[in-house]
């Protein structure tokens, strides 16, 4: 069992394309949920329209790239729309259904039989940015130390998504302390108190669903650029909770919480991965009682454990303010300890009575 | 102790429904039902410019419900209303504030995870960096931004909240949060205030100074409409009393007129003959 292997594997990962396209996302979701306060559950969904209409438009109509880029911001746009109009004037969970069930409609959509023709069905679309790949400047070979290695080819994906990641941190950092952010943050806490003050709430949730809407797709431009390959199945419910664990993770409300939960999360994932091969493999755990097969399923498990044994010490998230975070719904601005103490001290006086 | 400019409504008959010299809010034949109760039925009522006007009645009067219709945070079921001569009726929240017709609630609502300071920026119209492009560059707004900021800090001052700066709101005492909430729509620069009980809650020495502040505002020339239950509050500083009683408009007039009003009187005794739940004579 080597730990630099795993080391390796596990750093290779959380530096990877795969970390900046759901950092990317997240970002996205950071926007809606961690700002506005809207629970979206279908994340995958923008993913999804973003990485179509890239290849589509590329392997079906024979489009340069940088339409289908064009293509999938616009889906993105009007899903939100589609999405926001019915459903931003309501109540929050009603946000949160038509989302997870729009996503799952995308997906069996550009699954089905009849759809074949434009999307190529259940086996999808291939090789359609290698215009993407004709233009990168990296000279062949492989770059890094150790196991921490990269092709060419992924690090040129690495430079364009981590650079993509870093604008849209940078611009929520911008947005985020502006007025509108602050707009953005009161429907958060309170939607009609936003209201009273004159704020148009539905038009600030509105923009908060566009542009994560646009951060999500453009996730998944790189998602499908970085595999050369889409299809319906990649774009499950689950990646919007992975994604959501990322953010809760990394800090909700937090600038630079998706970026820094990706890394994190993809870290963990292939630690544990990469730790438990190695195991197998050394024969500290027997194969009968895990095959390598299993690791996949398994690692799941240890990260979802890991993941509630640190949002059980740290609620907030790692970037997160436990100041803040005492304030959420329900702690009704009394700080833990407080309520604790005056539950204790109740219970004393109780005792004495007795 | 009423300031001559404040005493236009001297010659006024307190009768309910009587039109005045200079209303600002001309409210007709507005009505909400709950299911079976009929919370709101309201006549016909204006409400005079530039004066304070005190909204009472027994609980479950409709007061709230008035409010909540008005400032377009619920739907009338019938009815229609004017605001600064301008019918307003079925009109978004967000545009009656925007006109000038700011509410505070009678449940606080203040914003838990921004501080006192932006709570009170937050209630500044117009403001250039609200919009998502001017947002990225910084110094399209900063300038209107310190304006802001220096506005808000003189009204924290008044309402001795300026401890609390920069403090998360959702720390603050339930009558903290009262105050916040009455300076935060002061700084929309408000034509007319709506407070949903403003003093609840709020100790007596701090009762004494924000009653200040809501004479100096219509001092000022802002209209002020605000619901109390204490009348000691209501007599000494209101211009004119509506008393509301299941969901109408029973009597108005001048303070001093309210006390000793037949309709008042039966309206308050019934609602506490009510309260054991043995039913009213009709
Ligand atoms: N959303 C609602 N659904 C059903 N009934 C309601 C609703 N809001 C108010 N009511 C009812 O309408 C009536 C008027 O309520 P409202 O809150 O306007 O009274 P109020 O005069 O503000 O009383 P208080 O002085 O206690 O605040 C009450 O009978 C109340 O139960
Ligand atoms: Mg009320």
């Amino acid at each position: 069992m080597d730990i630099l292997v795993i080391l390796g594997d596990a750093g290779r990962a959380a530096l990877g394309p795969q970390a900046a396209i759901y950092a990317l996302a997240a970002i996205g979701l950071n926007i809606h949920f961690g700002y506005t306060g809207l629970l979206n559950l279908g994340q995958v969904g923008f993913m999804l329209v973003g990485a179509y209409g890239v290849a589509i438009t590329v392997a079906t109509f024979g489009g340069p790239l940088w339409a289908g880029v064009l293509v999938g911001l616009a889906c993105a746009v009007v899903l939100a729309i589609l999405l926001g109009i019915p459903t931003l004037r309501l109540r929050a969970d009603y946000l949160a259904i038509a989302t997870i069930a729009a996503g799952e409609v995308l997906r069996l959509t550009y699954n089905a039989g009849f759809a074949q023709p434009v999307t190529g069905g259940v086996y999808g679309l291939q090789q359609f940015a290698g215009s993407f790949y004709a233009t990168n400047p990296i000279s062949p070979g492989s770059y890094g130390v150790g196991r921490l290695v990269y092709s060419e080819r992924d690090l040129w994906v690495m430079v364009v998504g981590w650079g993509a990641v870093a604008l849209a941190t940078l611009g929520l950092f911008l947005l985020i302390r502006s007025p509108w952010g602050r707009v953005l943050r009161s429907v958060r806490e309170d939607e009609d108190a936003a209201r009273s003050l004159g704020k148009n709430v539905f038009g600030y949730k509105m923009q908060s669903l566009i542009l994560g809407g646009v951060l999500g797709a453009l996730g998944g431009m790189l998602l499908a650029v970085d595999t050369q390959a889409v299809a319906p199945n990649t774009f499950n419910p689950v990646v919007t909770f992975y994604l959501y664990t990322l953010l809760i993770l990394g800090g909700a409300g937090r600038v630079l919480g998706p970026a820094l939960g990706s890394v994190i999360f993809w870290f963990l994932l292939l630690f544990i991965d990469s730790a438990l091969l190695q195991a197998i493999g050394a024969g500290y755990i027997p194969a009968e009682v895990l095959s390598p097969s299993d690791v996949g399923a398994l690692r799941f498990a240890l990260v979802g454990l890991a993941l509630v044994l640190l949002l059980a010490f740290r609620p907030a998230g790692i970037l997160g303010n436990p100041r803040e975070m005492r304030l959420e719904a329900g702690a009704a601005g009394t700080p833990r300890r407080r309520r604790k103490s005056t539950q204790a001290g109740s219970d004393r006086e109780r005792g004495v009575a007795r | 102790m009423t300031a001559p400019p404040r005493g236009v409504l001297a010659g006024t008959a307190a009768e309910p429904g009587v039109a005045k010299p200079d209303p600002l809010l001309v409210v007709d034949r507005v009505g909400k039902a709950f299911g079976g109760i009929q919370a709101v039925d309201v006549e016909h009522l204006e409400v005079q410019r530039g004066v304070i006007t005190g909204l009472i009645g027994p609980n479950g009067a409709g007061k709230t419900t008035l409010f909540n219709l008005l400032t377009g945070f619920d739907r009338a079921d019938t009815g229609t209303w004017s605001f600064d001569g301008r019918a307003v009726a079925g009109l978004a929240a967000h545009r009656l504030a925007r006109r000038g017709m700011v509410r505070t609630f009678q449940l606080t609502k203040v914003l838990g995870r921004l501080t006192v300071l932006e709570n009170m920026k937050l209630g500044a119209t117009g403001q250039r960096g609200e919009r998502l492009v001017p947002a990225l560059l910084r110094p399209a707004w900063r300038r209107q931004e310190a304006a802001i900021e220096r506005r808000a800090d003189v009204l924290l001052a008044r309402f001795k909240l300026d401890a609390m700066r920069d403090a998360y709101a959702g720390y603050l005492s339930g009558g903290q949060r009262k105050l916040l909430e009455v300076a935060r729509a002061l700084m929309v620069e408000p034509t007319m205030v709506m407070l949903d009980e403003p003093m609840a809650g709020v100790n007596p020495a701090l009762r004494q100074s924000l009653l200040g502040q809501i004479t100096d505002l219509a001092d000022g020339g802002t209209s002020v409409l605000f619901v109390e239950h204490d009348m000691d509050v209501v007599m000494r500083i209101s211009d004119w009393v509506v008393c509301m009683a299941q969901g109408q408009v029973i009597a108005e007039g001048p303070p001093s007129s309210i006390l000793g009003n037949r309709a008042v009187i039966d309206a308050y005794l019934g609602s506490q003959h009510d309260e054991p739940g043995l039913g009213e004579q009709p």
